[in-house]
């Protein structure tokens, strides 16, 4: 554990994606350095969503990801942490946190038994989220924001290179807002990981990112907040919004 | 009643048989595959019928391979189509079943394959019921070995794929093992009878249930004790015994649903 190296970085070159004969994305390049928090935004229909689904290898797509250690330019492999935007199971579905988290890092069918020692690190995991105290209740049982923190507690463990987030602010307070991105700050600068995030608030993203992309089938923008918010292609698709860093 | 061989034999097989279905029927619901199994078993006709046409000893065997044949290829057409799943699934249970009915009803001799739809469990051998411990194994062994990526599946598939669990591999063999276990005791529970069998004990439990754990547990001991005491009943009673499981599990059913309004308080 440590902090961000700042010697990785993720290249995506030249990504497209086509589905059904049509076009969704063409020409994506986008390049992460780890310890950064880069926002996606954009209009509905831009391909965001397709964006993500394509990273986490959910659709094929044109292009490569390249993952390299730039120092000495070897290619590594990248693992990517990801929090979909929901889950949408039954109420009623009988798992808890603890079974969930269970089943992605223990071998032990979760139907038999429950395994201490696997109990133990998944509350330890889930501390760092401040979720520790959910480990036993049901998924269903679970706010959208607690949901949420659980979510990323499992995408973080093990550690990944690259943690893909959906809009995950959906259906969340302001408050459970300001914490999700409160905790996706501290990941950022505790972990060595790199973080692409699909958002819907503005006001968060000017907030929090260190670097924006204005995605609209293809990157018709990318900067720093401040940057891509004065930019033309910005105010005609969002209008004149003005924010001041320290706001939120 | 259990100084007859027949009734021994049969209590045997209920209880190899409905914790099979207990703890199968859990993932079913999870996935929400109810449809999926209840196709599979309508197919059963199908397989028969192959097995007849092509002159095969043992019609066992062709259900199975038909059976897995089928489950694959409605696997496959549910994540292709853009037609919505339930019509999928309808057409081909349809369609599955009239194929059969269609050729086993050739030279009007349907009569013969009756207890394909009923069941009669109090038929069986004791070979018979060997080759349902070994399939008691099997999903004993796949549970084992799969259940944690089944059930990390069952919550999220992206996330499941982004954790590095093949999704699509564990996905393929669910069905598998889903047709190998309807075709082998299609016969002894009967293709109208089959399906509730393998939902109702697992939706029951998830009415009570409150993690993984205490869902298998409820859903085999409801399944085992419907499967009983709907035997010992249709023994007194003079009923088939497929259909007196069936009444036995759905009244707890009803029972758990009263007692799930307690759960969620």
């Amino acid at each position: 554990m440590g902090h961000s190296c700042g010697y990785h970085c993720i290249k995506i070159e030249k990504l497209g994606v086509t589905l059904d004969r049509q076009q969704i994305l063409r020409n994506v390049n986008i390049h992460i350095h780890c310890g950064q928090l880069t926002t996606i935004i954009g209009p509905n229909g831009a391909g965001k969503s397709t964006l993500i689904k394509a990273l986490i290898g959910e659709i094929p797509h044109e292009g490569e990801i390249k993952f390299r250690d730039i120092r000495d330019d070897k290619p590594i492999k990248l693992k990517i942490g990801y929090v979909p935007q929901q889950l949408p199971f039954d109420k009623n579905t009988p798992s808890t946190v603890y079974d969930l988290f269970a089943s992605y890092i223990s071998k032990r069918p979760i139907c038999f038994f429950k395994d201490k020692a696997v109990y133990e690190k998944a509350k330890e995991q889930l501390a760092v989220f401040e979720a520790d105290s959910l480990i036993d209740r049901t998924l269903g049982d679970l706010s959208g924001g607690e949901l949420q923190r659980v979510m990323l507690s499992i995408a973080t463990y093990p550690m990944p290179n690259l943690l893909v987030l959906d809009e995950p602010i959906s259906g969340m307070d302001r408050n459970g807002m300001m914490l999700f991105y409160e905790q996706i700050d501290r990941l950022k600068k505790e972990y060595d990981l790199s973080i692409l995030l699909v958002s819907h608030d503005l006001e968060f993203a000017y907030e929090y990112s260190d670097k924006i992309i204005l995605l609209d089938g293809t990157i018709v923008g990318e900067g720093t907040p401040k940057e891509v918010f004065e930019s033309r292609r910005f105010k005609s698709m969002f209008g004149n919004i003005r924010y001041e860093r320290g706001e939120v | 009643m259990f100084e007859y061989q027949f009734m021994q034999n049969a209590l045997i097989a209920i209880l190899l048989i409905t914790p099979i279905f207990g703890i199968l029927g859990t993932m079913i619901v999870n996935n929400k595959m109810a449809f999926f199994s209840d196709a599979l078993g309508h197919s059963a006709f199908t397989g028969i019928a192959l097995g007849v046409i092509l002159g095969v000893q043992n019609t066992l065997l062709s259900m199975i391979v038909f059976g897995v044949i089928f489950a694959l290829l409605l696997n496959w057409i549910r994540t292709k189509s853009v037609v919505s799943m339930d019509t999928i699934i309808s057409v081909f249970s349809s369609f599955g079943m009239a194929i059969g009915l269609a050729i086993l009803s050739l030279g009007g001799n349907f009569a013969k394959y009756n207890s394909l739809l009923i069941g009669d469990i109090l038929s069986i051998t004791r070979q018979e019921i060997i080759g349902l411990l070994l399939a008691f194994l099997i999903v004993l062994i796949f549970w084992y070995v799969c259940f944690n990526q089944l059930h990390a599946m069952s919550i999220n598939r992206s996330l499941a794929k982004t954790k590095g669990i093949y999704v699509e591999l564990i996905d393929q063999l669910f069905v598998i093992l889903m047709a190998v276990v309807v075709m082998l005791s299609i016969q002894w529970v009967g293709l109208l009878i089959i399906n509730a069998l393998l939902i109702l004990p697992a939706a029951s439990a998830r009415n009570i249930a409150y993690n993984m754990r205490t869902y298998h547990l409820y859903s085999i001991i409801i399944s085992m004790l419907s499967g009983s005491i709907g035997l010992v009943l249709s023994y007194y009673l003079g009923i088939a015994t497929g259909p007196m499981i069936v009444i036995v599990a759905s009244l707890i059913f009803f029972l758990t649903l009263l007692l799930s309004k307690k759960k969620r308080r």
